[in-house]
């Protein structure tokens, strides 16, 4: 077994689009009709056929109560590999990207969160 | 209110909790967790450091602000003070 895709759920596809390609740098992989909403993936440019990244609708009425609370801890809804945590923040506190945790040294890893603009936290990592 | 202090005190974790707030201030529940876990084996679960946030905020060592969608912790030395009057400046004093 093989992990192919996994999902985010975001608030709106093409605002999540933007925010994942032009911000965080991901490209565009599958864009298809799928229901009333979009069967939209993106990958990573250094890994084109590595695992996707599901940007799913958040419609369903779970999903808000469990963001919420996930978010207002602080934990983050998954983790990308970046070479440098705080190199990364730089850049993308310079677009205006906001962090709720600054980056930090844990253990071997030295991770930052910041918020997707979409309705998640995501963790970054690096392996310093 | 210095009953509250000394108790919330009492327990390694929280004070753990204390010392990593000093690091930096204004950690969310899972950077405090995380540090706990990586700095100190602390593994105790985010439930049981929540708890134990609860125990420090009522002590009123850990002030909660909310920012948006996010809690941030803060530590809050004042309740400190009453200790430090009691014992080390009236001493001084006289």
């Amino acid at each position: 077994m093989r992990i192919t895709v996994m999902s985010v759920f975001v608030d709106d596809q093409e605002k999540a689009l933007r925010f994942y390609t032009e911000v965080l740098g991901f490209v565009p992989k599958h864009d298809l009709p799928a229901g009333g909403a979009r069967w939209l993936t993106v990958v990573s440019p250094d890994d084109p056929d590595g695992t996707e990244l599901l940007l799913e609708p958040s419609g369903h009425p779970a999903v808000k109560p469990f963001r919420d609370a996930l978010v207002a801890d602080g934990i983050p809804f998954t983790m990308f590999a970046v070479p440098d945590v705080r190199a990364e923040y730089e850049r993308l506190r310079a677009l205006g990207v906001r962090f709720t945790q600054e980056p930090t040294q844990m253990g071997p890893v030295t991770t930052a969160v910041f918020d997707d603009t979409c309705g998640n936290l995501i963790q970054i990592a690096d392996p310093s | 209110m210095v009953g509250d202090v000394f108790k919330a005190l009492a327990d390694p974790t929280r004070r753990t909790i204390l010392d990593e707030l000093t690091v930096r201030d204004g950690q969310t529940l899972f950077e405090i967790c995380s540090r706990l876990a990586t700095n100190h084996g602390l593994t105790s679960s985010r439930q049981a450091v929540s708890q134990h946030l609860d125990v420090l905020e009522a002590a009123g060592l850990v002030e909660i602000r909310r920012e948006g969608r996010y809690k941030f912790h803060y530590i809050n030395t004042a309740p400190l003070e009453p200790i430090v009057e009691r014992w080390l400046r009236a001493r001084g004093q006289t």
